[in-house]
């Protein structure tokens, strides 16, 4: 392992994300804040929704910035470094083991997913306005949990980067990360699917359910969740077969 | 000085089209694999190399000659850790480049067939973020990325994003880039296609002055006057197969007769090209699609005179003429039956 490579490797990806930042701002978190309006302020306010509403969907919008901005940080340049200009070439080329470059995306993402929840996390409290009650007794189970979610974010990115051509982007939207995000248990508690015994299983498969309900249960105990350990438990373990599979991937991609 | 390169019978077979790196036109046929009575399905199999040897002196210019789809791509690849071999080793000095690719890395630098730049950054930060990933120290980084700038004369295109750079200028700034760490090898996969005669005689004079000091080059080429004035020696590669190598003077004398007339008839009888083997000089002969012949011969113009005589005499009217000095391109003409261009 080099880790002066593996440093300026970083560096790279970290300029051009701060050359990127505010269109890459935009394109994560504008989508769940003006969600975060429309369901937390305007409903909750004419009382279509109740205020506790609130509560609920915070943790959920957090999860759900993260995972997108995860995702994207690593899938896009990837899918487009791979096709026909083969820009990724010169950074196969560095002198560092290939799969220690893949970590490094994987690091990136993670560092863009984590930069997405801390923004995110007062920007919709903030247009939420009056009536959050967010408790900060479990800050190291949220870290941890934060982490863990990061980090399945960005592997899955890596995995789906290194699966489809660019032609695909527009499918890996609608069949992939639409589903995630409409069956993540980021807009209503997994104990609100108990009228769907078959979905409220099926859904278990969504690593963005562990997100939405961990965090969940670190900033608002009191709303229904999974257990935590079992969300830890579950994350690790996607975690784990997520960078499997993405590192796996990216070599046989890199390699041909 | 210098690091020298090895291979021994390297091997590849793509079990899948091979991605769009190396790989230019790809001028194999696709083969079905075994036969087997209950699995009749086809399976995709390119021989892309086969059982190729050769030896790279350190510091010395070499050459890989042959038309598109031959293996100079993909024997490019394997030598620097982008390609894995199937079979066969390859070294780079004493390094097994496919056991310690990380140490081959540092030791070369490529120029690839089409510009990889990294669209995301500008020219200068492309050449800077290289030095940097080799572990350069910030200082000698940015003095020697200007140097190369000032070199290509990219200076006052440094600060602009490449993807706005013309094909030349990528060109000029891949191989600034590829020379940026220094490397005792470095690969060019056709360095002058698409490039005007006059960048093209200025690519030539940066490879030579390059290996001057001491370097060890590699390029790719079908270009065959590129191969003759640039390469101290050569392989001709074709269909995956080496099929002569040495320096360009010995492959040019191994050609029987040294001159290549090419013939057209209306129609070309045996006892036609019985009389052209008696012809003074001449010491092959080979019918092309009965309709012409390949002579090869120890003079070009002084034969054609017998050889209308030849054809009138057997009542045959020839139809076309073409002389050839001896050259790469009538060497791999007289090896494979094929034009370098086919």
């Amino acid at each position: 392992m080099n880790w002066k490579t593996f440093y300026a490797l970083l560096s790279r990806d970290g300029h051009v994300a701060r050359r990127n930042l505010i269109p890459m701002l935009l394109q994560n978190l504008l989508q769940p804040l003006l969600f975060t309006f429309i369901f937390g302020r305007v409903m909750t306010t004419s009382g279509i929704m109740p205020a506790s509403y609130k509560n609920m969907l915070l943790p959920g919008i957090m999860a759900i910035s993260m995972v997108m901005s995860g995702v994207w940080a690593v899938a896009m340049p990837l899918i487009s470094e791979f096709q026909f200009t083969r820009e990724i070439e010169d950074r196969l080329l560095a002198p560092i083991e290939i799969g220690w470059l893949a970590v490094q995306k994987v690091v990136t993402g993670m560092i863009q997913a984590l930069i997405a929840g801390l923004v995110v996390l007062p920007a919709a409290w903030l247009v939420m306005g009056a009536g959050i009650s967010l408790s900060l007794g479990h800050l190291l189970e949220m870290l941890l949990i934060a982490v863990l979610v990061a980090l399945f974010s960005a592997a899955g990115g890596l995995a789906l980067g290194c699966s489809i051509g660019q032609t695909q982007v527009g499918l890996m939207f609608s069949l992939v990360l639409a589903p995630m995000m409409m069956f993540g248990c980021a807009y209503y508690p997994w104990q609100a699917l108990d009228p769907f015994p078959v979905l409220k299983y099926a859904v278990l498969v969504n690593p963005l359910v562990y997100a939405s309900e961990g965090l969940r249960g670190a900033l608002v105990p009191a709303v229904p969740h999974i257990d935590t350990f079992l969300v830890i438990a579950a994350l690790a373990a996607i975690d784990f077969s997520l960078l499997y599979l993405g590192l796996k991937k990216f070599h046989s991609k890199a390699l041909s | 000085m210098g690091v020298g390169i090895r291979t021994e019978h390297l091997r590849k077979v793509y079990d899948t089209p091979p991605p769009a790196a190396a790989r230019g036109g790809f001028g194999f046929a696709t083969s079905p694999g075994k036969k087997d009575k209950d699995k009749p399905k086809k399976k995709f199999e390119v021989v892309a190399l086969d059982d190729v040897s050769f030896e790279i002196r350190p510091g010395e210019v070499f050459g890989l000659l042959g038309p598109n789809g031959a293996g100079k791509s993909t024997t490019i690849g394997i030598l620097t850790t982008r390609t894995q071999p199937t079979a066969g080793r390859a070294f780079l000095g004493e390094i097994d480049i496919w056991r310690e690719p990380v140490k081959a890395k540092r030791l070369i630098g490529v120029v690839p067939q089409r510009p990889n730049l990294d669209f995301a950054l500008t020219a200068r930060e492309i050449l800077v973020f290289h030095g940097a990933y080799f572990g350069q120290s910030a200082k000698e980084r940015e003095r020697k990325a200007d140097e190369l700038l000032e070199k290509f004369k990219l200076t006052d295109r440094a600060a602009h994003m490449v993807r706005t750079f013309s094909g030349g200028m990528m060109q000029r700034l891949s191989i600034a880039r590829a020379m940026m760490h220094d490397p005792e090898v470095l690969f060019l996969d056709e360095p002058s296609a698409g490039l005007d005669p006059q960048t093209r005689l200025l690519l030539w004079e940066t490879i030579r002055d390059y290996n001057r000091s001491g370097k060890t080059i590699v390029l790719t080429t079908h270009y065959m006057d590129e191969a003759d004035s640039l390469c101290e020696r050569l392989v001709i590669i074709d269909h995956g197969k080496i099929i002569a190598q040495g320096t360009p003077k010995q492959l040019k004398q191994s050609i029987p007769g040294g001159y290549l007339l090419r013939l057209r008839f209306n129609h070309t009888p045996e006892d036609l090209l019985g009389a052209l083997r008696l012809l003074p000089g001449v010491t092959e002969v080979r019918s092309n699609d009965g309709a012409g012949a390949d002579i090869y011969a120890g003079s070009g113009g002084p034969l054609i005179g017998p050889i209308v005589n030849a054809a009138q005499t057997s009542g045959i009217e020839v139809l076309d003429v073409h002389i050839s000095e001896p050259s790469l391109e009538t060497l791999f003409l007289h090896h494979t039956g094929r034009s370098l261009r086919d």
